[in-house]
């Protein structure tokens, strides 16, 4: 069976690709059910594939007769891919499922089997043509399914901001594996100078400068699309404005897509023989993102925003993870390096899972109400129960409650956390512990957001007409939802098994085995350390809600009662609303307001304005809040005001009079001959 | 080595003698106040360089430079100053020279300018013969002094004088290297006359729409509005 993946596979992407092709054919009715169900199958059978190969084990490479003159493409499959395209596959699976009621937008339906079909592409690439032809694929697709309501210019704008950002990874990668590839290609047969097959590249590992060079392409490259700070900028924007079940692939699949190729250049094709300070960059900027995603996650207003944020923060911790590895690699310290790495795998499957689910939820919010707003949603349990029972258990995870799945990656993650502040210099240390305290605040504002969003969104009454004339949404929808949902519950209850399937990179690039013992059920940093032991914690918790239900059946007092809700205080309600005005409820604001004035002032610049009028004024007080990122006025205003500089004075040199036109080419050429003389005087 | 080209020898002495002459035109170009001095200076100059490439014909005893001195004599030593003072006396602008820069300061920029193309060209042409070294460092003084004449001066006028200085420079190059075939120095000369048609026709244009020949006119017709 082994044997058979990596065909298969690759026989799944030709497939993805044919229907990518044939599907503009096709009647605009059919065509969004054609392309769901003839992305489900193929998905689903290359995730048993690649469950298959982690299970069974086997590495395989298959030479493709296409791609550029005297170098055809290579494909293969190791324990890092398989993993990753289990991932991939499961999240396809579910979000091409749930476009099968039909009601994805006809006109970009056929970027969805391409856009999948790219991402496994760059998870099988074993040479630089095909990782670059598939991540590219990979941008413009995920571009056009952006693109899919363009006729709001917001739209519009995310898609040209997640562009901008592709074009910037690109120019990034393309130079990185370059540099890999001139190193193998000393004396090789294939290709001349460079050798860009994966092959030879991890046969002469970069060194020095070199190395280091590929080190920051790999993290701006890689780092812009899986939204590590500071250029996840353009993930709110672009997750808000996509259909569901592509935010869901783009937040739970892509994102990974691009960890895994920073993982495959960083630590496979740069070899283990790196210095130490190599997981300091990954740290930093990763516990960065944790906490500005876990703060900003609090104080959006839309809910597809507040997920993309939080997908920054749980970005920034598996980076943190993988930050941690290289550290403790480099140190020598392998038992370590397989905790962090296996516990930034483990969360990045589970929070694949639990992300793709959510997101599913909030297309479902969207398309049964109409509104992503968080001011206008509430009281949707109530009318889409089945929706927010499985957002419920998303938001579990999310918040990192024992024993979802949330929790037992970000559990391994602090251990290795705490066991590394001993690594290294005084310097290391400090920053070590200085990541750890952060990655404590971002898991706590994570929790935060996720009981604001539920809480918010999905409890509490209606604050709209939109929200109460919520309908539920189709059966597929539901399926799709509640599939993710077992599949992280599955995580959540047995993190050692993930582990075990994880065990072959974990071994390849952290040198030591991932911390499980007893038949896999209990995940330990250390064989004899206490470990976490998730199926008797849900099997104790279990027995506590019983407890709890028997109590409350024994004591309560029967039946049910609907009483006023507490208006803070205002005057007697309206008439027409017997229960006090909808709008006088906590709102998203107001809830992420004590953390918006204590954290946001200082890294978000969150400044309140309020309008009160004068007395006898009939208008309305307001209280205006504006936020900004740090990123955005930090790196991208500056860039932009750059970029402006440099067309305005481009502009004027096009406009320059006939002698100064004679005066700059005057004053270029002595300066270079000027060089010359420099140069002969040496 | 050539005993003609090493230093010493007379062939080489005059001909060097001649090449320092155009330099020294080309600072006497520089600053020039009045129109006519001008046009008499460029005259001179071309004269010189006939001159350089008499010597040289006669040195390398080629027939063709020969013709590259008559050309130079006939066309920039008469032809083209009688053209340009017939300008200057129809169009009146006997005084009419602008200088952007000071004086001092375009004298002080020539003279750096003479030494960086000695810096430059020295040390790059260490195998090649003295006479050709020495012509060469010359050769692009005057092209870099030509140029600096373009940028120092505001009317039309005086830039074309320049322009021509800058083209005596490389003609200067070309006829003291040997072995350098006619066609390049032809093709240059015939450039030269075209470009002095195209000049003079575009002069009386000038003239007529702002009434001077200061070039600052034309920024006004850039295209776009600044």
């Amino acid at each position: 069976m082994t044997e058979l993946a990596l065909p298969g596979a690759a026989l799944a992407v030709c497939l993805l690709l044919a229907l990518a092709l044939v599907s503009p054919f096709l009647s605009p009715k059919m065509r969004a059910r054609v392309v769901a169900w003839g992305c489900v199958v193929p998905c689903a059978v290359t995730a048993l594939l690649a469950a298959c190969v982690l299970i069974g084990g086997g590495v395989g490479t298959l030479a493709v007769p296409l791609g550029p003159a005297g170098a055809g493409m290579v494909l293969a499959l190791d324990g890092l891919s398989a993993f990753f395209l289990l991932l991939l596959m499961l999240v396809a699976t579910a979000a091409s499922g749930s476009a099968l009621d039909g009601h994805a937008e006809p006109v970009t339906a056929p970027f969805l089997p391409l856009f999948i079909a790219a991402m496994a592409l760059t998870l099988l690439a074993a040479d630089a043509f095909s990782l670059m032809l598939g991540w590219e694929l990979m941008s413009v697709a995920a571009a056009a399914l952006v693109l899919t309501g363009h006729r709001d210019p917001d739209t519009r704008a995310a898609a040209l901001l997640f562009s901008g950002m592709a074009i910037l990874g690109a120019v990034c990668l393309f130079p990185a594996l370059g540099l890999l590839a001139q190193g193998g290609g000393q004396g090789g047969a294939q290709g001349g100078i460079w050798d860009w097959r994966f092959a030879s590249m991890r046969a002469h590992p970069p060194e020095g400068l070199r190395a280091s060079a590929v080190l920051l392409l790999a993290l701006i490259g890689a780092g812009s699309k899986a939204g590590l700070a500071p250029l996840h900028v353009w993930l709110p924007p672009a997750h808000a404005n996509a259909p569901g079940h592509v935010s869901a692939l783009m937040s739970g699949a892509m994102t990974k897509i691009a960890l895994y190729v920073l993982v495959r250049l960083v630590f496979d094709l740069c070899g283990p023989a790196q210095p130490l300070w190599w997981g300091l960059p990954l740290m930093l900027l990763g516990v960065a993102g944790a906490v500005l995603g876990g703060l900003r996650a609090n104080v959006e207003g839309d809910i597809k925003s507040v997920l993309a944020c939080s997908t920054i923060e749980n970005v920034g911790l598996i980076a943190v993870g993988f930050g941690l590895a290289l550290l403790a690699r480099a140190a020598d310290l392998p038992p370590l390096a397989a905790l962090a790495m296996g516990g930034a795998l483990l969360h990045a499957i589970a929070h694949a899972m639990f992300k793709s689910l959510l997101f599913l939820g909030a297309g479902a919010v969207q398309h049964g109400a109409r509104t992503r707003r968080l001011d206008r949603l509430g009281g949707l349990v109530h009318t889409m129960p089945i929706t927010t029972a499985c957002v419920m258990a998303g938001a579990a995870c999310a918040a990192g409650l024992p024993p979802s799945a949330g929790f037992a990656g970000e559990w391994m993650l602090f251990q290795a956390a705490l066991a590394a502040a001993r690594v290294g210099g005084l310097g290391v240390q400090v920053a070590v512990v200085g990541v750890a305290t952060l990655m404590v605040l971002a898991a706590a504002l994570a929790a935060a957001a996720a009981v604001r969003l539920v809480g918010i969104a999905f409890l509490g009454r209606p604050r709209s007409p939109l929200a109460a004339g919520a309908e539920e949404v189709a059966r597929p929808a539901h399926a799709a939802m509640v599939g993710l949902g077992i599949a992280a519950l599955l995580i959540g209850l047995l993190p050692g098994w993930v582990l075990v399937l994880a065990q072959d990179p974990v071994h390849r690039f952290a040198g030591g085995l991932g911390g499980v013992r007893d038949a896999a059920l209990v995940v330990a940093p250390a064989a004899d350390a206490p470990g976490y032991a998730a199926p008797a914690i849900a099997v104790l918790l279990g027995l506590a809600a019983i407890a709890v239900a028997w109590a409350m059946r024994r004591w309560a007092v029967p039946g049910m009662r609907r009483g006023p809700a507490w208006d803070c205080g205002f005057g007697a309600p309206p008439p027409w609303l017997p229960f006090g005005d909808p709008a006088t409820q906590y709102g998203g604001a107001s809830f992420g307001q004590p953390l918006r004035r204590s954290l946001g002032a200082g890294l978000l610049a969150a400044r309140e304005a309020v309008d009160m009028p004068e007395p006898g004024e009939t208008r309305p007080a307001q209280l205006t809040v504006t936020l900004h990122d740090p990123a955005e006025a930090g790196l991208f205003a500056p860039a932009a005001a750059l970029r402006d500089r440099l067309s305005v004075f481009a502009d004027r040199m096009q406009l320059l009079n006939v002698r100064a036109t004679l005066s700059v080419m005057f004053a270029v050429l002595v300066l270079f001959l000027a060089a010359i003389s420099v140069i002969q005087q040496w | 080595m050539d005993p003609h080209g090493t230093f010493g020898a007379l062939s080489y002495d005059v001909g060097h003698l001649l090449g320092t002459g155009v330099l020294v035109l080309s600072f006497l170009l520089l600053y020039q106040r009045r129109m006519g001095a001008v046009i008499h200076t460029y005259a001179a100059q071309a004269v010189v360089l006939a001159a350089a490439a008499l010597w040289q014909a006669i040195v390398q005893d080629s027939w063709h430079l020969l013709v590259t001195a008559i050309i130079a004599l006939g066309a920039k030593g008469i032809a083209i100053p009688l053209a340009l003072n017939a300008i200057v006396r129809r169009l009146n602008i006997h005084r009419s020279i602008e200088n952007a820069m000071g004086i001092y300061t375009t004298m002080a920029l020539g003279a750096l300018l003479v030494a960086l193309s000695i810096m430059v060209v020295l040390p790059t042409t260490l195998q090649a013969q003295a006479l050709t070294r020495e012509d060469l460092a010359l050769a692009l003084s005057v092209v870099l002094l030509g140029l600096l004449m373009m940028i120092s001066r505001r009317t039309a006028l005086t830039q074309v004088i320049g322009f021509m200085s800058l083209e005596n420079g490389l003609i200067l190059a070309a006829v003291g290297v040997a072995g350098m075939p006619l066609v390049v120095e032809l093709s240059v000369a015939v450039l030269v006359m075209v470009a002095a048609v195209v000049f003079g026709v575009f002069f009386f244009r000038i003239r007529e729409q702002f009434d001077s020949l200061d070039v600052t006119h034309l920024d006004r017709v850039g295209g776009l509005q600044r």
